[in-house]
């Protein structure tokens, strides 16, 4: 018995490492170039990587529309990092043509924590997994959650820039999952794993 | 692994893991906003900004030193994506300066004349991360063992001449596929051969791969030679003189990177491809005198 096939868009950024987290996890993890690509699939991740090239090579390669039109029929999607920032329908401190998938309502803002040299890996607890090893790289944090969107995690005191304590930094609704940081660095494949039940509950 | 709540800046993984989001990219090289802003509109994942693309510090010659904070202020102003800059080999002054004005990566380059012929810069000393070039396993390993969190094959920059970067990542990957064959009493041997730290080789025979992104550098000038490098086994492309030097910068920039996105794929390589108008001029690497080699500098 095979686990679900799991996409991961691999057009690019960091693919490699949420491949081998979803193997490690027992799902069938598939690279996602095309529009066609998408048809067979029980989910997908989105993972880490310049959210602007992402989006511009969604455009260029004719896989914006078939993605927000998966993403309206209930494909379940885990979005980290850039990820999310592509999940989000608004995008703060983006470029002003940013394309972006879309279909989690909240605003998230681009390289919210600063530039590379505040870049951090810290602590937090989870909702749903539990305490987490988070590596945040250029991240983006939520700044707003429509209604019905489930807040799992927030950065908490510690934090030297005092704007970025409390800020929401994964979120759930639904099929949608997103988080700022990057579990696919770690080692540690809890996140991923609560992906794969988020999948299997979804097509069950 | 850290315990405690408070954040950690600068460690190992959030400097190596800043190198595993540019996977697949292209970073090319501006040396002006308006520079910056053609590469961010083609999809390059970041830009390297200095005063001089190497094929203009090849003509004029001089000592090549990192960029003016004013002018690297102005491309950070302009781009979102991250922006990197140059310091020379061995001057941890400048590259103590690169991290005061905010650079996302430093790259201890070649390119530039060099500040110091015995020493690199003590990378583990910085908060900022730093890409190095390379021509060879040990000469990579080396630069890991100083702290750099992302490797690049030095190739020979400013020619447009792509041979040198393949005779680098050629080696390097080739080196590396020795070293996953060896057993352990060959990894002693390997270690003192490439005159690389133990614990080092070690790690790179059981991964397969460098513990750190491998990109390539020097000499990609189209986007056949962008998506060889990757056919070749490179994590992503540096582009220096390659675009802003040839006939339609904006577009060679964006063909460049759907090359290296769809480096499998022929036929969209051929149709990006087209109508590129002229490539860089380009100097053939062997009719250079060994003076005016940049990848012998560093060891």
């Amino acid at each position: 018995m095979s686990g679900p096939r799991i996409g991961v868009l691999a057009l690019q950024g960091d693919v490699r490492e949420h491949v081998r987290a979803l193997t490690r996890v027992g799902a069938e993890p598939v690279q996602v170039r095309r529009p066609e690509e998408l048809a067979d699939i029980d989910g997908l991740v989105l993972p880490g990587g310049e959210s602007t090239t992402i989006g511009k090579l969604l455009d260029l390669f004719e896989l914006l529309e078939p993605l927000r039109a998966a993403v309206k029929t209930g494909l379940p999607v885990y979005g980290s990092c850039a990820g999310m920032i592509l999940l989000a329908d608004e995008v703060l401190d983006g470029r002003p043509d940013q394309a972006t998938v879309g279909g989690l309502d909240i605003a998230v803002r681009r390289n919210a924590f600063g530039r590379q040299v505040d870049s951090f890996e810290t602590d937090l607890p989870l909702a749903g997994v539990g305490d987490v090893h988070a590596v945040f790289i250029r991240a983006p944090w939520v700044e707003r959650t429509g209604p019905g969107v489930e807040v799992l995690a927030t950065v908490g005191t510690g934090i030297e820039s005092g704007a970025a304590a409390g800020k929401v930094v994964a979120v759930r609704r639904g099929p949608l999952l997103a988080t700022s940081f990057h579990p696919e660095l770690t080692g540690d494949d809890r996140v991923h794993g609560f992906f794969v039940q988020m999948v299997k509950e979804a097509s069950s | 692994m850290p315990s405690s709540d408070a954040p950690l800046t600068g460690s190992p993984l959030v400097k190596r893991g800043m190198a595993e989001m540019l996977k697949g990219g292209v970073i090319m090289d501006v040396v002006n906003a308006e520079q910056a802003r053609i590469a961010e509109d083609a999809g390059a994942v970041a830009v390297m900004a200095l005063e001089r693309v190497p094929a203009d510090i090849r003509r004029d010659g001089g000592v090549a030193r990192k960029s003016d904070p004013d002018m690297i202020d102005g491309i950070q102003a302009e781009v979102s994506i991250p922006v990197m800059a140059k310091a020379r080999i061995g001057h941890f002054v400048e590259a103590q300066v690169l991290q005061a004005i905010g650079v996302d990566y430093v790259d201890e380059s070649e390119v530039l004349t060099p500040a110091d012929y015995a020493h690199h810069i003590d990378k583990h000393a910085f908060t900022v991360p730093f890409v190095c070039g390379a021509t060879n396993l040990g000469e990579a390993l080396r630069r890991i063992a100083e702290g750099a969190a992302m490797i690049r094959s030095k190739g020979e920059a400013g020619t447009g001449d792509v041979s040198q970067a393949t005779v680098h990542i050629r080696t390097i990957l080739g080196q590396i596929k020795r070293l996953a064959s060896s057993d352990e009493q060959e990894l002693y041997a390997a270690a003192k051969e490439l005159q690389a730290p133990l614990d080092l080789v070690r790690e790179t025979a059981e991964l397969g791969r460098l513990p750190v992104v491998l990109f390539v550098a020097g000499g990609v000038a189209t986007p056949a030679d962008a998506a060889m490098m990757m056919q070749l086994g490179a994590d992503g492309v540096f582009i220096g003189s390659g675009i802003f030097k040839s006939g339609d910068p904006a577009l060679r920039a964006r063909a460049c990177v759907e090359a290296t996105a769809y480096f499998n794929d022929a036929e969209r390589i051929a149709k990006v491809s087209r109508g590129l108008g002229e490539a860089m001029v380009g100097i053939a690497v062997d009719s250079l005198g060994a003076g005016d080699l940049l990848a012998t500098r560093g060891w």
